[in-house]
């Protein structure tokens, strides 16, 4: 009906969490200013993947919905919104079906980060070393 | 059946993209972002109706299987028109801002 919107609104604070650190890094003038570049510029590149993922899938999501007709393209927008009943069971799919998509989006994100900063760690961590065929 | 073709879509992609690697010309990221998270809200979808229907949910009436493969390609073309306009905005390879 509208789960969606879930994802969506969390979509919009990530969004707004990326921007302020984007300018944060802009606008850093102290001392350490390129450490906290330095720090925070993997974060900014991992968040902007969560991002994307969220924006992405409620835009289809909302498309699905415009197709099925629950959504439309005039006021109040959402057909569920016209009677009580319907509002009641939308709001309840958003708590269950909405909140879980979230997570689970989420989720799938932080094991994304997980495993690309283990890789990014180990390589780090191995030296680089010239072998007889390189040479 | 969107769940599916969106899937197999996301895949497709992310192999084109890993194949693309390092030079990413081609904004290849776009789609399977997309793709990628609008598949794992269609997976959540298909579990909450797993849970209500049980076994029936994989017999579904032929006329709903033909909408929703009509819906899945539909949500393709509009990933794809998605990518192309981010593809000729961002323009990586300044094929067109590069046009005199």
């Amino acid at each position: 009906m509208a789960c969606f919107i879930v994802p969506a609104a969390e979509a919009v604070v990530t969004t707004v969490a990326t921007k302020i650190l984007e300018k944060k890094q802009a606008t850093a003038t102290t001392a350490d200013a390129e450490l906290f570049r330095a720090k925070t510029s993997t974060l900014v590149r991992k968040l902007r993947w969560l991002n994307k993922l969220l924006w992405g899938g409620s835009f289809l999501l909302a498309f699905e919905h415009l197709w099925h007709g629950e959504l439309t393209l005039a006021f109040p927008f959402l057909t569920a919104a016209g009677d009580a009943a319907s509002m009641t069971e939308m709001l309840r799919e958003m708590a269950t079906s909405g909140v879980a998509m979230a997570a689970v989006v989420t989720l799938a994100w932080l094991g994304l980060v997980l495993v690309t900063s283990a890789w990014e760690r180990k390589a780090q961590r191995v030296p680089v070393t010239v072998t007889e065929t390189d040479a | 059946m969107t769940l599916l073709i969106s899937v197999f879509a996301a895949v497709c992609f992310t192999v084109a993209w890993y194949k693309n690697q390092p030079q990413n010309t081609l904004c290849l990221s776009t789609p399977c972002f997309l793709l990628w998270g609008a598949s794992l809200m269609w997976l959540v979808d298909a579990v909450v109706e797993y849970a209500h229907l049980g076994v029936a949910y994989f017999s579904p009436e032929a006329a709903d299987l033909v909408n929703d493969a009509f819906l899945g390609l539909s949500v393709l073309a509009l990933t794809l028109v998605v990518w192309v306009v981010t593809l000729l905005v961002k323009d990586p390879r300044g094929v067109l801002h590069n046009k005199k």
